[in-house]
Formats: C-alpha cells, sequence, structure tokens
C-alpha cells in the first residue's frame, strides 16, 4: 500500500518535466519576446522596449511621429464580435439538439450521439475547406441560384465576415451540443414532471428548471466554442481569403511574413488576456470546473 | 421513460436538431460527391471517376505526408497516453498542496489557450534551443537532422496530454480505492499490482484517451504548420498547401479518404460499446 502511495510524485514527474519545458516555458517566452525588439525577418534582439505594446495602438508615421492606429484593435474587436456571435448561434442550435437528443429513447440517443460525434472527429481543415465548394463563385449555392434563374451572375459570398462565421459556427457547433447533451442525459427529468404539476408551462419549466440545471453544460459548450473560435486561424485564412482578419491570422502573419516576432508576441499576449476576461466571467457561474 | 412523456417535449426542437444535423452533414457530404466528379474544373457533375483518387495514390509528396502523419500521431498517442496514465495515476495519490495544484492547471491550460498561442510559442522556444550553442542545443540540432519529425513529436505529444488524460482520469474515479489497498494487501508489489489490476481496470479510459490523443493528432495543422521544418509535412500542413495552390478535385479525393476514415473509427467505437452495453 504504501509503495503505491509514496510513488504519486514520482509517478507525476515526467509530465510535469514535459510540460514544464515544451509548454510552460515557451508560454513565458512569448511574453518575454512581446518586451523585446524586433529583428527583421523574424527574431528578436535586445534592448527591452515597449515598443511592441505601443504598436497596439498607434503607428509609426514617416516622420516618426505616433499616430493613434485602430487596425489592430479593430482585428480584436472583429474576432471578439465573430467568436461571440458564433458561441451565441452555437447555443442557438445546439441547445435545442442536445434536448431533443436527450428526450429520445435510448437506443435512438445513442444513434444520435454518434451523428454529432462524427464531425467533431472529423479533420478541421477539411471541414472548413468543404464550405469553399458552396461558397465560391463557381461553388454549389451560385450554381443553384444561377440554374434557377434566380440570379444572372455569381454572388460574392466567400471572403466576407459571413464566410468566416459560417465557417466558425460549422467548425464548433458539435463542442457546445456535447456537453450540453451530456449534462441533460444526466438530469432528473422528474423535476420537469413536477414542474408541470406544478401548473408551470413548458417555457416556464425551461426556463426555471431545464436551463439552470444544464447551467454547467451550457457554460463548458461555451468556453470550448469560443476559445477555438477567437483564435481561430483557418476560418479566416481559408474562407475570408486573408483579408478578413481575425487574431490567429494576424498573430500568424506577425511570426511568418510580417516578421515582427515582438508585436506577434503582443498580440498573443493581448489574445489570452480577452480569452481569460472571458472565462473569469463565465467562471463565475462554475463553468470551468465542468470542462476539467 | 419520464424523458418522452409530454411535458418535456419542446415546439421547435426536432425541427432545429433535424436542421442543425443536415447543416453537419451537407458539406461533409458535398466534398465526398465531387470527388467523384469527372469534371476536373469547377463544381458541375460531369459523370462518374475514380480518376482523382488514383492521381492522389499516386502523388508522392501525398503519400509522404500521410506516413508522417501516421508516424507523429501513433507516436504521440503513444508518448502523451503513458503520460497521461502516470499522471493520472499520481493525481489519485497523496502529493503535496503545490504540486497537486499545478499538476491541475498543466492539464488544463493546454485546454484553455488558443492553439495559434501554442503554435508561436513552441515555434519560437524549438528556434532558440537550434541557435543556442550548448549542448543541448547541438545535441538537439543533431537529432533534429536526423529525424526531421522529432519537433513535431515533441508538439504533438505536449498537446495531446489533456485529451488523453480527461477519460483516464473518469475511468479512475469510478475504481473504488479498496481494490488498489486490497492487491497491496495480498503481498502484490507495486508493478503486479499495477499489471494484473489497475492497468485491466483502466482499459477502457485508457483506450479512449489513446483514441481521443490519435484523432486530436491527425486532426491539428496550426501547430503543425508553425513547427514543422520543411522535410516534416504532415496530411493536414500538405493538404493546407494544395488547396492554397487552387481548388482540385484530387483535394476532395484525400479529403473523402480521411472523411470515411474519421466516420469508421467513430462506427466502430459506436458499435463495441453497443456490443460491451448489450
Amino acid at each position: 500500500m504504501h509503495g503505491v502511495r509514496n510513488a504519486a510524485p514520482w509517478l507525476l514527474s515526467p509530465f510535469l518535466m514535459i510540460m514544464g519545458v515544451f509548454f510552460a516555458a515557451p508560454l513565458l517566452l512569448v511574453v518575454g519576446y512581446s518586451f523585446m525588439t524586433a529583428h527583421y525577418p523574424g527574431g528578436v534582439e535586445f534592448p527591452l522596449t515597449l515598443d511592441a505594446y505601443v504598436k497596439i495602438f498607434y503607428d509609426t508615421d514617416f516622420d516618426g511621429n505616433k499616430v493613434f492606429d485602430p487596425s489592430f484593435l479593430l482585428i480584436c474587436w472583429k474576432s471578439l464580435k465573430l467568436a461571440g456571435l458564433c458561441t451565441i448561434l452555437c447555443l442557438r442550435a445546439g441547445f435545442p439538439m442536445a434536448y431533443f437528443m436527450a428526450t429520445r429513447p435510448p437506443q435512438q440517443r445513442n444513434l444520435w450521439m454518434m451523428l454529432v460525434t462524427i464531425p467533431f472527429w472529423t479533420n478541421l481543415l477539411i471541414r472548413t475547406y468543404s464550405w469553399i465548394l458552396i461558397l465560391r463563385d463557381e461553388g454549389l449555392v451560385n450554381n443553384i441560384l444561377m440554374s434557377t434563374g434566380i440570379t444572372s451572375s455569381p454572388i460574392t459570398l466567400m471572403c466576407s465576415d459571413f464566410a468566416v462565421g459560417l465557417g466558425l459556427l460549422y467548425s464548433y457547433l458539435p463542442f457546445m451540443v456535447l456537453p450540453i447533451y451530456a449534462n441533460l442525459e444526466r438530469m432528473d427529468w422528474r423535476l420537469v414532471e413536477a414542474a408541470s404539476d406544478l401548473y408551470a408551462t413548458r417555457w416556464q419549466t425551461l426556463r426555471k428548471v431545464t436551463i439552470p440545471l444544464t447551467m454547467p453544460g451550457i457554460l463548458a459548450g461555451s468556453i470550448l466554442v469560443f476559445i477555438p473560435s477567437i483564435g481561430s486561424f483557418l476560418a479566416p485564412q481559408l474562407l475570408g481569403c486573408g483579408q478578413q482578419m481575425m487574431l490567429g491570422n494576424k498573430i500568424e502573419n506577425l511570426f511568418g511574413q510580417g516578421g515582427d516576432w515582438p508585436f506577434g508576441s503582443a498580440a498573443s499576449v493581448a489574445l489570452m488576456i480577452i480569452v481569460m476576461i472571458g472565462l473569469m466571467i463565465m467562471s463565475r457561474r462554475g463553468g470551468i470546473k465542468e470542462l476539467v | 421513460m419520464a424523458a418522452s412523456t409530454s411535458p418535456s417535449r419542446l415546439p421547435g426542437v426536432a425541427t432545429t436538431a433535424y436542421l442543425s444535423l443536415a447543416f453537419l452533414y451537407i458539406p461533409i457530404l458535398v466534398v465526398i460527391f465531387f470527388s467523384f466528379n469527372a469534371n476536373s474544373l469547377i463544381t458541375v457533375w460531369h459523370g462518374f471517376t475514380t480518376d482523382w483518387y488514383v492521381k492522389a495514390y499516386e502523388n508522392e509528396d501525398l503519400r509522404r505526408a500521410t506516413w508522417n502523419s501516421m508516424i507523429v500521431a501513433v507516436g504521440a498517442t503513444f508518448f502523451s497516453t503513458v503520460l497521461a496514465l502516470m499522471a493520472a495515476m499520481g493525481m489519485r495519490g497523496r502529493l503535496p498542496r503545490g504540486l497537486a495544484g499545478t499538476s491541475q492547471m498543466m492539464m488544463t491550460l493546454p485546454l484553455l489557450i488558443p492553439e495559434i498561442v501554442i503554435a508561436i510559442a513552441t515555434m519560437s522556444f524549438f528556434s532558440i534551443i537550434l541557435r543556442s550553442e550548448f549542448m543541448a542545443g547541438t545535441a538537439f540540432l543533431k537529432l533534429v537532422d536526423q529525424y526531421p519529425l522529432t519537433q513535431v513529436l515533441i508538439a504533438h505529444t505536449v498537446f495531446c496530454v489533456p485529451f488523453a488524460y480527461s477519460p483516464i482520469r473518469a475511468r479512475i474515479e469510478t475504481l473504488p480505492p479498496s481494490l488498489f489497498e486490497a492487491a497491496a494487501d495480498l503481498y502484490a508489489t507495486p508493478w503486479q499490482s499495477f499489471r494484473r489490476v489497475t492497468l485491466p481496470l483502466m482499459m477502457p479510459g485508457v483506450t479512449s484517451g489513446a483514441m481521443l490523443a490519435f484523432i486530436t493528432s491527425l486532426d491539428d495543422f496550426i501547430i503543425t504548420q508553425m513547427v514543422a521544418p520543411p522535410g516534416a509535412m504532415t496530411l493536414p500542413v500538405y493538404i493546407y498547401s494544395m488547396v492554397r495552390k487552387g481548388i482540385t478535385p484530387e483535394i476532395n479525393a484525400v479529403s473523402a479518404i480521411l472523411l470515411v476514415i474519421s466516420i469508421l473509427l467513430v462506427v466502430s467505437s459506436y458499435v463495441i460499446n453497443q456490443r460491451k452495453a448489450s
């Protein structure tokens, strides 16, 4: 007995070592890089400076003056807006879907569960790519519109906020459905009956009983949708054609062609702060506990 | 079944569920459908062909990328599952307060930090190690020269651990500690107790954890894209470079194959679970 118990710290040490070196250290490195001077085209050098953070708000013009430049802040705002919208729409579609699944007989429930898990386990790149086939000028939607004579020339659907948002919604809908379903399946449905016995209408029951009881699942689902969508790279890159910048492809660009690593690091720090604020708001209601 | 009685029925719920399901499946079916299209240019049906599959199969870069993806996924699954299993067993034991908290945080943080940040962080970290002239740097450089997949494998192992961990932990929590104590009382050595008691009992959790890690590794794009040196392309990175060059039916064929693989994986795990349940 003592042999097993005393082994606990040793069993954890390989995990902690690997995560310390290859996960925690790199993250700290990024925070450090954000205070250094850019070395073009990629890399950093001394001296330490706050330049990268200044670049979040200001641009330097030809005369070396600092001019207020909202372009990065607009990217932050667009990311926040699209991720927020995506989370709300996922909830709007995902909650009824999970509710429907949980109220099926057990055999059908498993089938639905499998049908939602398949897209969840399907390659994200391919799922994003599939929307190109549907949305582009020669794509499915325009083909249908033109062959039925509704429009005579293709409507541009790609390279827009709409396309990016749709791609995000499509990518992360299963992330919302699965935790809510897990929660609804465990729920004591006798409480719903009790509410109806006490003359609550269906909507009252939903609002006062079902949704409060499902809150942990709703919050876990929202976190699972919000985090990857705010840092998304593939949707803004492929469906926004790289023109609709979100934080994810902006950061990639700064570390790639842009060659401004400190600014890219500062942008990453900004992204992590936005995510943390979002999580703090959600965790006040106990969402994180459900996740881990 | 209380669930199917009337108070739980809500209008509009079924419609939304079926519409969402259609939304989830139409794009997937579109890709599979057009992978058999004889027309090479646009999304107009011109007759059935399997040429694109042949073409995809004959593409040597594509085959190498697939092979790389498999090596990385199998390797990352193995290492991350072992680490996660050890960590899960460690977390069950008595730990100093700080250690338990740190470990918990290390399991949770990778899920809470956007992938793009992990990608650029890992990339910067490797570039520092490779450029440093300390012993570790030169040794690592040699390793990377010989095995170009090293960095990708390390990065994948790290982000797969939390995925492998959660089903293992869920399983370990259902097992009463008395089982392990009984083994020890019967003079089992720690290794015997692990081999004969712990591992068999944890196997369902380990299997689903490993599957989750495997699919997570196979799915990853952005971390691999940033971390992989030129010779270490994985399948998603290669497909991405194809998409950037232009949409071809060959991409549809490769995508359809990957789609079918994940469908088969999910269906088979579903069937296995059904059998166990009955």
